[in-house]
């Protein structure tokens, strides 16, 4: 028998019809629900801070709430979540209020220990030093700024809660895979040197762990997918001996194929041959794909090697305030006009000895995503853009954003955007949204730690 | 046929990037074996590094995926500090795919043996 799980979330953000379609339809043995992005940790960090009982995606108990219906016909689904956050335990108890409401009895396992804050500063004393792994820099030269500090953990604890027999695990940071790998384990009874299952079970989470990304979402030939409004988010039905079928619920759209699926695959990637969890070291390189049916493709891995002795740790660190405020600017000459906007900005809050640390202006509309880089490509008509000239679009949205570790100038810099749509150049409009708002900015930290110092937690939720 | 004649990447080829921490990937995926050939010759790290310059990349490093008649590069450094620290519009990367397929080549001898329309 195969075993199907399906990810109705990837990220925190996502449809949020999407989950209680793919339940509905999916005929699934396991929802997965993935909520947290790099630096989601440290944002909800900061909302613990606040109040002990926040920390948590909130998104997810109101999918508890409309998933709950369909649970109660599907008694043997099982749902497992990284929507714990920094509160994981926080996150069950509010879970089970909504259940409870919901007339459902279900056993909800906490997984934790991947927040190393409690436990930082002695960690350092004892020689880890938390290098950047980018930068190779020491921890301790942030160390009084750093408000959040996660492993990823793998799949164990996932299969172990399972073992308990949970019906909803809720973890807090977990690798995204392993949200798949922990349930395929448990189920299957694999060994946990099994590299090449392991490496399967792996490639399996990493395709559906973005969601739609799998099925015709950021497809290169999407005009080709019908009805992505209606697209279909992935399920992976898995054998045995590790190979699988991605694949959609029926009517839904989007699109399956060879494709999309090679595009996932590699998202986010270095070296395809070495994808790394603490699960295994996954062989990208060693997968085959194959169309097997209308948006149907079969995933065969032939390889996996042993996993690495460390837990890939994410750090966030405060680094001032930040605020990005637009305009609209309309030609002729838009995208000069829009410069000499930005340079009345940058001028105004010199004078002013305001001038923020880092300012950047963009004139959107012109290749501003990839600054110089188009520049060298020969300019091309624009049949589709009637009042072009040249290159030159008919309109330009102004972006500006600086970043400082004053606050007072970054909010002084939200406040010269208002006063460009009367003294500046003809044209400037858009000004609709108010003063844009200033953000708190947590820089990211990546560092590994000695798996050995790491202790994941696996406790059912008591009512 | 005038052998100067030029087209864009994204006729032999499709793509994805993505981002991690201030590094970014772009995996190009040619359509064809005839195409995954053509781009191991010819897109190496180096071409995509000069391409990139502009973002000031400090290394680009290249791997083969030829299951997937694929090439993935790292561009490192090259996010202007990521998702968290970035005042770019794209501090992701999501683009730069996009980027390098419209970039342009010298129409190969054997183009039609590359198209998206030659693949079974």
């Amino acid at each position: 028998m195969s075993f199907r799980i399906g990810n109705g979330c990837g990220f925190w953000g996502d449809n949020l019809d999407a989950p209680i379609l793919l339940a509905r339809d999916g005929r699934l043995d396991v929802l997965t629900l993935e909520y947290l992005a790099e630096l989601t940790m440290s944002i909800l960090a900061l909302q613990k801070e606040r109040d002990p009982e926040a920390g948590f995606a909130g998104d997810f108990l109101d999918v508890l709430a409309r998933l709950a219906p369909i649970w109660r016909q599907q008694t043997q689904l099982k749902i497992v979540t990284n929507a714990g956050g920094m509160n994981p335990s926080a996150c069950a108890r509010r879970a089970h209020d909504v259940l409870k409401k919901h007339g459902l009895t279900k056993r909800i396992a906490v997984v934790s220990g991947d927040d190393l804050m409690p436990n930082l500063d002695r960690l350092l004393q004892k020689g880890h030093p938390f290098a950047n792994l980018d930068s190779g820099e020491p921890l301790a030269t942030v160390r009084s700024r750093v408000v959040s500090a996660n492993a990823y953990l793998g799949a164990r604890p996932i299969a172990d809660a399972l073992s308990l027999g949970a019906d909803l695990v809720i973890t807090g940071r977990v690798a995204d895979a392993s949200l798949t790998v922990g349930p395929l384990m448990h189920h299957f009874g694999w060994a946990w040197d099994d590299w090449r299952l392991l490496g399967a079970a792996t490639v399996a989470g990493h395709l559906i762990e973005c969601g739609a990304q799998a099925t015709g979402g950021l497809w290169c030939n999407y005009q080709e997918a019908p009805d992505l409004a209606n697209v279909g988010y992935p399920i992976v039905d898995v054998e045995a001996d590790g190979a699988f079928v991605l694949a959609k619920p029926p009517n839904t759209g989007g699109a399956v194929n060879i494709e999309t699926v090679a595009e996932q695959l590699l998202y986010e990637v270095g070296d395809p041959a070495a994808y790394l969890t603490p699960d295994v070291v996954a062989d990208f390189a060693s997968v085959s794909l194959t169309q097997t049916g209308p948006d149907a493709v079969r995933v065969v891995t032939t390889r996996g090697k042993p996993a690495t002795d460390s837990y890939k740790v994410s750090i966030a660190f405060r680094h001032g305030y930040a605020a990005s405020g637009t305009l609209v600017v309309f030609g002729p000459e838009a995208a000069a006009k829009a410069r000499v906007c930005g340079d009345m900005i940058a001028k105004r809050l010199e004078r002013a000895g305001a001038l923020p640390r880092r300012f950047l202006v963009e004139a959107l509309g012109t290749g501003s995503c990839v600054p110089g880089v188009l520049a060298n490509l020969a300019p091309h008509p624009q049949p589709n853009c009637p009042g072009a000239r040249g290159n030159d679009p008919p309109e330009i949205v102004l972006r500006v954003t600086a970043q400082d570790e004053r606050k007072e100038i970054i909010e002084r810099f939200s406040k010269e955007f208002a006063p460009l749509v009367t003294s500046g150049p003809p044209g400037v409009t858009g000004y609709t949204s108010g003063r844009p708002s200033v953000r708190e900015v947590l820089a990211y930290w990546p560092a590994l730690v000695d798996m050995k110092v790491v202790t994941p937690q696996v406790q059912l939720f008591d009512n | 046929m005038d052998q100067e004649q030029q087209i864009p990447l994204s006729d032999i080829a499709h793509g994805r990037s993505g981002d991690k921490g201030n590094h970014a990937n772009v995996a190009v995926l040619a359509y064809t074996d005839a195409g995954y050939l053509w781009l191991r010759e010819n897109l190496t790290a180096d071409v995509v590094a000069q391409y990139f310059a502009p973002l000031g990349p400090s290394k680009v490093e290249r791997f083969l995926a030829p299951n997937l008649l694929g090439l993935n590069f790292v561009l490192y450094d090259v996010l202007a500090g990521g998702a968290s620290r970035s005042l770019r519009i794209d501090t992701q990367g999501k683009t730069l795919a996009l980027t390098l397929l419209q970039m342009p080549i010298a129409r190969p001898a054997n183009y039609e043996e590359m198209t998206r329309k030659a693949a079974v």
